[in-house]
């Protein structure tokens, strides 16, 4: 139960193998490969599409389970869903016959205690989900549904549902990839926001090389089928980053250096 | 706004222009009663036996609810396990398609021999027809929830009824309203079918009736009324639909 147990890190992979399909269709996503991530970091995963970044996702949120080696998260082994994963996708899956404000209080119907409260609390609910949904400019929004909206504030209020509920990682499997340019670095700033304010341990995965260097502490270059990691970067740029950081010498020499890693020369 | 109107005119003019061109080629080829009456002896006679009319229409309606409302029921709940046990599906499959596959028609005389003629066997043959579009539909709705979806409701923690009731069932509804409209029709359908083969009342029993003594006029007399029923329970199904899944609809579709 305590997490910082002996200094351990919060999430650990060990030598952890995990295929999809089986027999002739078998293919390894990810080979034999460790990881210690601490609490709070934001780390980032990137490589090629193929290279086991989401199967990662499923091990750390124990929706798959490995089939060799071992993933711990917070000092316990992972043998069952966790409960306290928030996720958010490319793309946004809010619930379409859902206001924005029930959809960020999905995880609050569910996860516990909060799920037997619901209904007692309601009111101090929504005041957390409005609150929330302010801090990403979505304030007067909250009632109207996902459809009406355009792709960049739904991905705002998946974040919101991701994170109302004050999940200890924060899983986001290509949140931006499906936005354009100007949306993107504007969600970037939002997640770095809200990173910073509650601290989740953050593991992103991106095909976006800026994006990685921008937002995460540590940043993991996977090789292609079966995935390993080839590179673990340590970001020592200040926060909070801004527009600005994109234009220093650090941030584009980083950003080089882990192109030339996923392509080489 | 004159588009609106447009839209909610051009139901009625091209009913009302179906009637015309059926009167006009029935006066114009001097087509013989006995072969296709026109609308207007097909109202006569409506008019003519509308004590009748009502009896059998009021008959066959709640025949057709009965056994559309028992289709419901089932099929919800057989789409509900086919869609979310993945074993259960394997193992029905079969089944369920060979038994959708038998014509109806053809249990009507088992079903006579089973419980004799009347109300029974349309009850049962309505509910034959009107079962599968349902189970099917619904289980598809809730096969086709995207993966992510269910990840996130797991990775909280939710358990497999929680995921049906948040998820699934919303999720399912467009495609239960696209299967009760479907099936409605096909409910009335079997109810007049089987009351044309082994019943002594009902919209389909007054047509055999009449076609025996060679009344052709309150043969479609019947079909009309058939008709009519169908398309009022159809509106009434497209409304309910309209509002309880107005988000599938996604605003495109705002004439109401």
């Amino acid at each position: 139960m305590n997490d910082m147990a002996l200094g351990r890190p919060y999430i650990e992979l060990n030598r952890v193998t995990l295929g999809y399909g089986h027999g002739k269709a078998k293919t390894v996503a990810l080979a034999e490969t460790d990881m210690e991530i601490a609490q709070g970091e934001f780390i980032a995963v990137v490589g090629p599409s193929g290279c086991g970044k989401s199967s990662l996702l499923k091990l750390v949120s124990g929706l798959k389970m490995p089939e060799q080696g071992d993933v711990t998260v917070g000092g316990e082994r992972v043998t069952a869903p966790l409960k306290t994963c928030g996720m958010a996708f490319q793309n946004s899956t809010l619930l379409p016959w859902r206001t924005l404000l029930d959809n960020v209080l999905l995880p609050l119907e569910i996860v516990q205690p909060h799920g037997d409260n619901f209904r007692k609390d309601r009111a101090r609910y929504e005041g957390m989900a409005h609150a929330l949904l302010r801090t990403v400019g979505l304030g007067d929004f909250s009632s109207k549904y996902p459809w009406e909206l355009s792709g960049g504030m739904q991905q705002r209020a998946s974040l919101c549902r991701a994170l109302v509920h004050e999940p200890r990682q924060l899983l986001l499997d290509e949140p931006f990839g499906a936005l354009d340019q100007f949306t993107r670095e504007e969600l970037w700033n939002i997640v770095q926001q809200l990173w910073m304010e509650k601290k989740p341990t953050v593991v992103l995965v991106t095909h976006d090389l800026r994006e990685a260097v921008y937002l995460a502490d540590t940043v993991y270059v996977f090789s292609p089928r079966p995935g390993r990691i080839l590179s673990r970067t340590h970001i020592p740029l200040p926060r909070p980053r801004t527009a600005e950081t994109m234009y220093l010498p650090e941030f584009v020499e980083l950003t080089h250096a882990l192109r030339e890693q996923i392509h080489p020369q | 706004m004159k588009n609106n109107y447009r839209h909610r005119l051009a139901p009625w003019i091209a009913t009302a222009a179906f009637f015309i061109l059926w009167e006009l080629a029935c006066r114009i080829f001097n087509i013989d009663v006995f072969i296709l009456p026109s609308p207007t002896r097909v109202v006569e006679a409506l008019y003519e036996n509308l004590d009748g009319i009502l009896v059998n229409a009021a008959q066959t309606l709640i025949a057709t609810l009965i056994g559309f409302a028992i289709a419901v029921f089932f099929g919800v709940i057989m789409g509900l396990l086919l869609g979310s046990i993945r074993l259960f599906y394997d193992a029905m499959y079969p089944l369920m398609i060979s038994f959708n596959s038998i014509p109806k028609v053809a249990i009507i005389p088992i079903l006579v021999i089973w419980f004799g003629i009347g109300t029974v066997p349309a009850i049962i043959t309505a509910f034959t027809l009107s079962f599968f579009p349902i189970v099917v539909n619904v289980a598809a709705g809730l096969a086709t929830i995207e993966p992510e979806l269910k990840d996130v409701l797991r990775s909280l923690g939710a358990h497999r009824y929680q995921i049906l009731m948040k998820i699934g069932l919303p999720r399912s509804m467009p495609y239960f309203f696209a299967a009760l409209k479907i099936s409605i029709g096909l409910a009335f359908i079997g109810t007049v079918t089987a009351e044309t083969i082994a019943s002594n009342s009902g919209i389909g029993y007054l047509m055999m009736s009449a076609s025996g003594s060679f009344n052709v006029p309150l043969v479609f007399a019947g079909l009309v009324v058939v008709a009519a029923m169908g398309i009022t329970m159809y509106q009434i199904f497209a409304k309910i639909e309209k509002s309880v899944t107005f988000w599938a609809l996604r605003g495109e579709d705002a004439r109401g």
